[in-house]
């Protein structure tokens, strides 16, 4: 069989015996994530509410989480983990590129017209 | 056994599809490369969210208190519940996708069937929970006041508590005006439903509850909207109030800004039409897994890439669910 299913997750710490398994093993790592976002979702701990680099804590941590999540839907559902490393290149660091580059610019400019309506001569608050 | 469906005559040449160098089928690598389009369209909805909401950045929406509700409890502020189910049936369809493409790894026709069938499942209870969504959202909950400068105004009593126009607004029985219809009016003109209550019925209510003040766009320090003195309060909806609004649509949003309506009914919109057009594939291959096709064919490929696709919308879920309902 050419269907070689690599079965281990978090760089090797958990191994599975069948692939089965190791989707059940996925299944539950995201739904402790999602339970994870959700519980801070509804209570907002203050001391998630610092800023740091111009967001809150707690955002930040939303998102890293989103990304772990994205990531084993991709490398077990979507079986990345199995594909050639060319493949998984050739998606993976062109969508992170573009990506990355279309926020950055977009998130920039919206700062900036933040800024323009705050201190420039535009009003909006009537 | 090659997971290669197509591999006649091509096998060994330098050209013409041999010599895969990316040991993937055609039809996979080019469902991967759409995912990648699809993945940059889908960022770009979301980046153009995140620009408008840095643009009013002291003043969108908090979205706990706009997604609070869950059906059957009606009057219940529970927010995050209901979207929070809607993502765990999500990836709960994925599991069951990619054990159909397990099953389908083994020829296992009957397993395959059934986790097809589950998936399915999965999906239309997405998709109709997205249509309650959307729903409740258009429906709107406590209506709010919209100003010249199309601001929204909302209510609150004194401890906080958000309040309702049907519970202070006063009727006025001689002020009541005809919806201007194609039929009763210009026939080339017309104009939606009215509003429950006029801007002057919502005024002389705010004046008659002494306990009820306006609370205002701006978000303020604690992360809290302002809510006004009552002596602003009265000002504000007399100078400035020019609509009453209920729900949400393209326009106006009781909510807040009208942009965050329309991200929402974009985004979600064209999310909810992946994940339908999701399951009307899925039906397709799941009459095809029936109809013994991949049996004859010795291959599952089939399954196998439109579960890529099944996941992808799953994927993007993930970020919608993030970017509307937690950040």
């Amino acid at each position: 069989m050419a269907h070689a299913h690599n079965l281990a997750i978090l760089r090797g710490l958990i191994k599975f015996k069948s692939n089965t398994q190791k989707i059940w093993g996925v299944l539950i790592l995201l739904s402790i994530v999602t339970a994870v976002e959700v519980v801070l979702g509804i209570y907002k701990p203050d001391s998630l509410m610092a800023h740091v680099l111009g967001m809150k804590l707690l955002n930040w941590i939303f998102i890293i989480l989103t990304i772990v999540k994205a990531y084993y839907i991709t490398w077990d559902f979507m079986h990345m983990r199995d594909e050639t490393k060319g493949l998984r290149r050739a998606v993976v660091w062109t969508a992170i590129f573009l990506i990355l580059y279309l926020i950055f610019i977009l998130l920039q400019e919206g700062g900036y017209v933040f800024d323009v309506y705050k201190d420039g001569y535009i009003k909006r608050d009537f | 056994m090659s997971t290669t469906v197509v591999n006649a005559e091509a096998e060994g040449k330098t050209w013409g599809g041999g010599n895969q160098p990316l040991k993937a089928s055609y039809g996979k690598m080019m469902m991967w490369f759409f995912i990648v389009s699809d993945a940059l369209t889908f960022s770009g909805f979301l980046a153009a969210y995140g620009f408008s909401r840095f643009k009013f950045i002291d003043s969108w929406p908090i979205a706990d208190e706009v997604f609070t509700h869950v059906p059957f409890l009606h009057g219940q502020e529970l927010p995050m519940i209901y979207v929070a189910f809607m993502t765990f049936i999500l990836i709960m369809s994925s599991v069951t996708m990619v054990l159909a493409v397990d099953a389908g790894h083994n020829l296992n026709k009957a397993k395959v069937t059934l986790y097809m069938f589950l998936t399915i499942i999965g999906g239309l209870i997405f998709v109709g929970s997205q249509a309650w969504e959307w729903a409740t959202f258009i429906k709107g909950d406590y209506g709010a006041i919209q100003t010249k400068g199309g601001n929204i105004l909302q209510f609150v009593d004194t401890d906080g508590h958000r309040v309702a126009l049907r519970d202070f607004a006063v009727a006025d029985a001689h002020a009541e005006r005809t919806a201007h219809n194609r039929d009763n009016g210009l026939w080339f003109v017309s104009e939606g439903s009215l509003p429950s209550y006029t801007v002057d019925e919502v005024y002389a209510g705010l004046e008659a509850n002494e306990n009820i003040l306006v609370r205002t766009q701006i978000i303020n320090e604690e992360g809290e909207k302002t809510v006004l003195s009552r002596e602003e309060s009265l000002k504000q909806i007399k100078e400035n109030g020019t609509l009453v609004v209920e729900g949400a649509n393209l326009h106006v949003n009781e909510y807040g800004s009208p942009l965050f309506a329309d991200f929402f009914f974009f985004i979600t919109g064209f999310h909810g039409f992946h994940v339908f057009s999701g399951v009307v594939i899925n039906i397709i291959i799941f009459f095809n897994v029936i109809l013994g096709t991949y049996e004859r064919r010795k291959s599952y490929e089939m399954v196998e890439k439109v579960g890529l696709y099944w996941h992808f919308v799953d994927l993007v879920w993930v970020f919608v669910f993030t970017f509307f309902y937690l950040v």
